[in-house]
């Protein structure tokens, strides 16, 4: 309910200043959301509009203060279709993108399912310790891990070999590459989900759960089958701003092999899209072209949320089918036991 | 199922709770522990110990000579070299004045986006204008996309046309309220201000500033708290922009951009580099260890609102 009142007549001592006290309430509010949108007018909408622009031209940094680049129509879309690195860059990063998402979400609702239990103990202590991570700058996570994946001495390629395992060259091998990097995501993000689906479990309603578990049905029967669906539009939501960050992987495949410079690596086995946008428009000084990966990065982006949604909205269907199956063998059965 | 499945299952499962209960007045010793009903502690040390080992190795390295950590097996307690590093680091790069700077940007886009998120969000949550849920649903809307990396060309440009590249307001002054403010402190505001309160406030003639200083603001101290860990964490860490607007610009670089730097050049001592990754990473631990409950309320706090 809204509290200020435009018009109260009768109320309080404005009887002079009514007028303007009245007027006051009405503009106020715009006023006061004013500095949001003029930022976001100014940084948001002008900049991913001006983006697309951009991309329309041959426009070098320079060019910027002579009033513009070169129109070239779609030239840059096209030079962008048939760029293998673009396409290995963006190869890369949906690899990373499945190593990071899938099993931080699994893990997640594990840890979330153990740690939602009344009985247990010093449960702060596990939720910053699980939540620590997140607030790690990515800059330094990527630091500590290139330690650790390290060739030689780095303790986790130590331990395979302790293990009698082969040590893996973390920076060289594409696949590993990707594992390394997809770690580091998981990493920093499991605990952070951890604690969004705890959230979401603890005010989902126990009757479910304690009707399963009188039935007979056993913990892990519980969470796989009661407690997960019920935390679907959670775990959708943080799937979709998942696969928006993983998308925005920038820092940890600049910093991950730094003796290689700055294009992912020697046979760009780890580029990702904004890396080489990056590199195309602070380094090349390509804007233009640049500004086109800004734009087909935004296009995926939209694209794969949108694939997650619709994934989710085609489990929920068949789920609804078959409920509604089961309502129809329930009622044939009912029937002919009427019969009967 | 029927009702003896039942009775089997549960007690397949281990005592209830209730005859724990019960069972000290029959037996005096203690229950006893379990392994079976208490897998999840293994479990969940395990996962913290992976959380918090990072940091013990960054301080493991940081503390030891390169010789040391560079054996099999390595070193794996801390040395006594810490200080002798950390001096290094410190002196690699301008770190002092590159905390200094980080703390700038972040104190500054701290208290401006709990300021201005705190007005908007009275307005929101409060009061009645044309287009309030609409304006909201588009605040919200704004909250995924991420803009800065996708609008990256154009706001360079911009700044370049301010003037502004290489110095610290072209951080500043796109962050200085964001739609995560807006929308956390409409919640807040929501939830914890009184409308009886506002209603008296307007009855003593209060306009509507003056509702918001003296009616919301002390209402809301400890929401509006946490969004400024948040925000102060978040620059703290921002780093693609930064390093695009500022990496030109040595005296002004943030320590996210000193610590890259330092990778980059002193590499293959990682004495030194993990040594002031932990320097880099100790007003972060402070922050947490003073607002750890806050910090973790508000994430599921949250999550459960959105």
């Amino acid at each position: 309910m809204a509290a200020v009142h435009s018009q109260d007549p009768g109320l309080g001592p404005q009887s002079t200043t009514s007028w303007w006290f009245r007027r006051e309430a009405r503009i106020a509010p715009y006023l006061y959301i004013s500095p949001f949108f003029l930022l976001f007018l100014i940084f948001g909408v002008f900049t991913v509009g001006f983006t697309a622009w951009v991309s329309l031209h041959d426009w070098h940094i320079f060019d910027t203060a002579h009033g513009g680049g070169t129109f070239v129509g779609m030239d840059n879309y096209v030079r962008l279709m048939n760029d293998a690195r673009f396409w290995r860059s963006a190869t890369n990063t949906f690899s990373i993108l499945l190593m990071a998402t899938i099993p931080q979400m699994f893990l997640a609702l594990v840890l979330a399912e153990l740690l939602n239990d009344r009985r247990l103990r010093g449960p702060h202590i596990f939720r910053s310790g699980l939540l620590i991570p997140n607030i790690t700058s990515v800059v330094a996570i990527t630091i500590v891990f290139q330690s650790l994946f390290g060739r030689h001495y780095g303790l986790i390629n130590v331990g395979l070999d302790f293990l009698g395992f082969e040590m893996v060259n973390w920076t060289a091998s594409r696949l590993g590459s990707h594992f390394a990097i997809a770690t580091m995501v998981n990493w920093q993000w499991t605990g952070y989900n951890t604690l969004i689906f705890l959230a979401a479990m603890q005010s989902i309603p126990t009757d479910l759960v304690e009707a399963a578990r009188v039935d007979g049905a056993g913990r892990v029967k519980r969470w796989w089958k009661i407690t997960v669906p019920l935390l679907r539009p959670t775990i959708l939501f943080a799937t979709v701003l998942s696969v928006i960050g993983n998308f925005q992987l920038f820092a940890q495949p600049l910093l991950f092999a730094p003796g290689v410079g700055s294009m992912g690596g020697n046979n760009q086995q780890f580029l990702t899209i904004l890396l080489y946008l990056y590199n195309m428009a602070f380094r090349q000084f390509q804007f233009g072209y640049a500004s086109a990966i800004a734009w087909m990065l935004v296009i995926i982006t939209a694209a794969a949320a949108l694939v997650v949604y619709a994934g989710v909205g085609i489990l929920n269907r068949r789920e609804n089918r078959a409920a509604l199956a089961v309502q129809k063998t329930r009622r044939a059965n009912s029937g002919q036991e009427v019969g009967a | 199922m029927t009702n003896v499945d039942a009775v089997k299952a549960r007690s397949a499962a281990g005592p209830t709770p209730g005859r724990d209960r019960k069972a000290p007045a029959l037996k005096p010793a203690k229950p006893k522990f379990r392994w079976a009903n208490n897998w999840h502690y293994p479990v969940l040390a395990v996962a913290l110990f992976v959380s918090v080992f990072p940091f013990y190795w960054m301080f493991v390295v940081g503390s030891n000579t390169n010789a040391d950590v560079a054996q099999v097996p390595p070193r794996m307690i801390p040395g006594p070299n810490f200080v002798e590093n950390a001096t290094n680091a410190m002196n690699a790069v301008p770190f002092m004045r590159a905390l200094l700077n980080t703390f700038i940007v972040a104190g500054t886009v701290t208290v401006s986006a709990v300021f201005f998120g705190t007005l908007a969000g009275f307005a929101f949550a409060k009061m009645k204008f044309r287009g309030n849920k609409a304006l909201m649903a588009f605040v919200i809307a704004t909250m995924m996309i991420p803009l800065q990396q996708l609008g990256l060309i154009p706001l360079y440009m911009l700044m370049d046309r301010f003037g502004w590249v290489g110095q610290l307001r072209a951080v500043i002054v796109p962050a200085l309220v964001t739609g995560f403010a807006v929308f956390w402190m409409r919640q807040v505001i929501a939830t914890s201000v009184h409308d009886e309160l506002l209603e008296a406030g307007r009855v003593d003639g209060c306009a509507t500033f003056g509702l918001f200083r003296h009616v919301v603001i002390p209402s809301v101290r400890s929401g509006a708290a946490v969004l400024g860990m948040f925000t102060f964490l978040f620059m703290w860490n921002d780093f693609l922009w930064p390093l695009v607007v500022l990496g030109g610009n040595q005296s002004n670089h943030t320590i996210q951009i000193a610590l890259r730097n330092m990778n980059q050049t002193y590499y293959s001592d990682y004495a030194l580099v993990l040594a002031g990754t932990f320097m880099s990473l100790v007003p972060l631990i402070i922050v947490f260890v003073i607002f750890a409950r806050q910090m973790i309320a508000g994430v599921m706090e949250g999550a459960v609102k959105g």
